[in-house]
């Protein structure tokens, strides 16, 4: 009964959206005041709705309802409580209805919060948002129906996909869909601009906190993503290029990218139409993200749903929201005059050479993404395109990106002066070179990657400071620390995003570079030492776990005599799916993770065992973390200051002048 | 119990390809340069049967064939690129995680730099226009109204 209510409202809900594109639309084109106002209570109404329709299907899976089918194949009662709920994002149908949630759950931010956005403009984003929500309602509805019931039920169900079952991989796809989705607003808002043929400042300004929100929920659920890799498939890698990876990360650069150009929109009216133009391809990248996921056209390691029809709907929508909005764009983009001047050498160029270098690592993601195939399609050539390509052609643009970061960063608005703006980055660049050339000398391995990692990481994370302090004026020292404290956030916010963006940047090239590996045969009761530590395997058990067997190795790992942890890796079945996993017994250090793996049982007695030392493990994710952090410090600074509106923006605009 | 218990191992075991494995301890040659290279060609070669995964990183039946393989093949004195053309003739183009420059694959390689020349030449030519216009400095003095006038006269 409950689910059927769920069902219904969900096809509430897409009528209602259907009727939200229309009414505010025509209402703005006509100028009929009560048609644009009625986009807002059909957001919230669609919303509501929808939450109605997803809390249904919740409920079916917390009570293990097999009746539905989808319960049937994702669920089980042996399961724990969070994987029943997070196994109702964890299948294809009923990831499209978190889609669709966190869709009008969007629209309805932008007409609860749009208070202040003019009354056209306001009208044709959430006809614009509901566009799109009615396009994904209507897949989910017409293709993949989380709803269906099956006529005879099962007792139990067929369970989750074991590797699904992990906190980390719980929370994934929500904050990826929240980053994916919020995108959709900036392409609403770059649309709306369009109809109305008008960009200003305070577009620039609506613009960015729902691009920083996005980017930052992306930010998280990458990181979450690659973090469960690391511990999850067994041998600590944390980035593969796998299409589904490279489909998330197409859309964090386009993101990171609109980001800073938007900054260009409202703090200079200037760089307006190729900020429309990055709004439309930072969603399109999205699209053609879900795209790949669902369509299963790249098969890769997490695409749920191999069936070509849903591709084809999607490719259907998609066409229809890039096509429509690129057309919209070629017809008005020159309506966008720029008003701001500047000169060559200034922050605004220091930010278009950041939306080249993004832009164009993005397209190197996506070309080698989508060129096998090309090359098979049009060429008759089946081959692959794998990490050893990425890294190379990836690599050099993203190098070349912190390299120019903490000068572009520092560089005043409109015009600037290159030696004036390096004369305090000058020592800082001599002691990341330094530091960078001691490493290097010190370093047993000839890979170039760990020291150029520190070199760039020091830059970019000390020229963040040396960016925050030079914002404090001129002075005695204790005067610029308090002036410190109340820098705005964004300010904060800034700085932050920078640093944690050089500690991944180093993270990465430390773990690369400095990984060492161990393979060996481990009789029960044996040690060896590697890297460091001695090693004991103790002992190699069966153990029960709620809905799995597990053969767990108990290995102490002991530093200098004395025991710094007993780890236990398992190797793990799950009778339900039928499926093996192995865990990973990691130590967590600050400068390292110790990571083992149980492999199989050797002919000659023993066991096969993995084991590794990962190097800055830790750094990276927090790295993520800090760059997140960053994001959401600049969002609060935002809020506070709409909400105190003009009076709160001049002395900040001072400060902006005096740092001059 | 037990017999349960070996039976859904065995099964396991079948479909062992999920999960991610690489070399065992009785693959590994013993001249550590030789393994030393056999692990970088493991990367750079995919197994077939996984999706998305190079034979260093799987633990496919299959995978641990290719890497004995490629450790046959070194241990007989082929070079690098010996061991890579054997792969491919065996197996087809596809083994390859690193695509190849010949014939239509150059525009693969090539396709990101030219990107990035066109997008800084795009950049700078808008640049230079910007710094034009700062030079000439018109419109930063005016008033929104005289702008408003000055828009109409440049129309006409």
């Amino acid at each position: 009964m409950f689910i059927e209510l769920g069902h219904f409202a969900l096809i509430l809900a897409f009528a209602i959206a259907l009727a939200q594109t229309l009414v505010p639309l025509v209402g703005a084109h006509m100028g009929w005041r009560r048609w644009m106002a009625a986009a807002e209570p059909m957001a919230s109404t669609q919303f509501l709705l929808t939450a109605f329709s997803f809390a249904a299907l919740t409920w079916a899976f917390v009570t293990s309802d097999f009746s539905v089918q989808l319960v049937v194949s994702n669920s089980h009662t042996a399961k724990p409580m969070i994987y029943k709920i997070s196994g109702v994002w964890g299948n294809h149908e009923g990831s499209m209805l978190l889609w669709v949630l966190i869709l009008t759950l969007f629209g309805a931010c932008a007409s609860w919060f749009g208070g202040n956005l003019p009354e056209s403009l306001r009208a044709r984003v959430l006809g614009v948002q509901s566009s799109i929500a009615a396009a994904f309602m209507a897949f989910t509805l017409f293709t993949s129906n989380p709803f269906a019931r099956t006529a005879n039920p099962p007792f139990d169900g067929r369970d989750l996909n074991p590797l699904l079952q992990d906190p980390g991989l719980a929370l994934h796809p929500p904050f990826l869909y929240l980053g994916y989705v919020g995108l959709s607003l900036a392409f609403s808002f770059a649309v709306a601009a369009l109809i109305e043929g008008r960009v200003d400042a305070a577009w620039g300004r609506w613009v960015r906190p729902w691009t920083l929100a996005a980017w930052v929920f992306l930010t998280i659920g990458i990181a979450l993503g690659s973090w469960w890799a690391y511990y999850e498939l067994g041998w600590g890698g944390f980035w593969f290029w796998d299409p589904v990876e490279n489909a998330s990360f197409m859309p964090w650069l386009f993101a990171a990218a609109l980001l800073h150009s938007s900054i260009v929109v409202e703090k200079r009216e200037a760089l307006k139409s190729w900020t429309i133009l990055l709004a439309i391809l930072a969603f399109g990248f999205s699209l053609i993200g879900t795209f790949i996921v669902r369509s299963g056209l790249l098969t890769s390691v997490h695409a749920f749903a191999m069936d070509p029809d849903r591709g084809v709907f999607i490719l259907y929508i998609m066409a229809f929201f890039m096509g429509g909005a690129l057309t919209l764009f070629a017809v008005r983009a020159g309506a966008m005059e720029a008003k701001g001047v500047f000169s060559t050498v200034s922050r605004e160029s220091a930010l278009v050479l950041n939306n080249v270098l993004l832009a164009v690592s993005s397209f190197v993601v996506f070309v080698g993404t989508m060129w096998p195939l090309f090359a098979e399609m049009l060429f008759d050539r089946v081959l692959s395109v794998g990490p050893p390509f990425f890294n190379m052609a990836f690599s050099p643009f993203f190098v070349a990106l912190a390299a120019i970061l903490p000068i572009g960063a520092m560089l005043p608005w409109k015009r600037g002066d290159l030696r004036k703006t390096m004369r305090p980055l000058w020592p800082i660049l001599v002691f990341s070179m330094a530091a960078g050339a001691l490493v290097w000398a010190m370093q047993t391995g000839r890979s170039a990657l760990g020291p150029v990692g520190v070199l760039l990481g020091l830059w970019v994370v000390l020229g963040s400071a040396a960016d925050l302090w030079a914002r404090t004026g001129r002075g005695a020292i204790t005067n610029r620390l308090r002036r410190l404290t109340r820098l705005p956030r964004a300010d904060w916010g800034k700085a932050t995003a920078h640093a944690g963006l050089g500690v991944t940047v180093f993270a990465v090239a430390g773990l690369v570079g400095w990984e060492q590996e161990d393979i060996r045969v481990v009789q029960i009761g044996e040690a060896y030492s590697f890297g460091g530590y001695e090693i004991t395997l103790r002992d190699v058990r069966d153990v029960e776990g709620p809905n799995y067997l597990s053969t767990m190795g108990f290995m102490d790992v002991e530093r200098n005599g004395r025991l710094v942890s007993t780890l236990t890796p398992e190797k793990r079945i799950y009778p339900v799916a039928g499926m093996p996993t192995t865990e990973a017994g990691i130590k967590y250090r600050f400068l390292h993770d110790v990571y083992l793996v149980l492999g199989d049982p050797q002919q000659g007695g023993g066991w096969a065992v993995r084991s590794y030392i990962k190097p800055f493990a830790n750094w990276l994710w927090a790295g993520c973390a800090i760059m997140a952090l960053g994001g959401l410090l600049s969002l609060s600074d935002r809020r506070f200051r709409v909400a105190a509106g003009a009076r709160r923006r001049r002395p900040e605009d001072g400060s902006e002048v005096a740092a001059q | 119990m037990m017999a349960i218990r070996s039976i859904l191992i065995a099964c396991a075991l079948l479909i062992g390809a999920a999960l991610h494995a690489g070399p065992q301890p009785d693959e590994l040659l013993d001249d550590p340069a030789l393994e030393e290279r056999a692990r970088a060609l493991s990367g750079d070669l995919r197994c077939l049967v996984c999706r998305n995964e190079s034979i260093d990183d799987s633990g496919a039946d299959l995978a641990r064939d290719m890497r004995m393989v490629v450790r046959e093949r070194l241990v007989e004195g082929d070079s690098d690129d010996e061991v890579l053309a054997y792969m491919v003739e065996r197996y087809g183009e596809f083994v390859l995680l690193r695509p190849t420059t010949q014939g239509i694959n150059m525009v693969l390689w090539v396709a990101a730099p030219t990107m990035f020349i066109v997008a800084l030449g795009a950049a700078l030519l808008y640049l230079r226009r910007r710094e034009r216009a700062s030079s000439a400095e018109i419109g930063a003095e005016l008033s929104p109204d005289e702008q408003a006038r000055l828009r109409d006269l440049m129309r006409d």
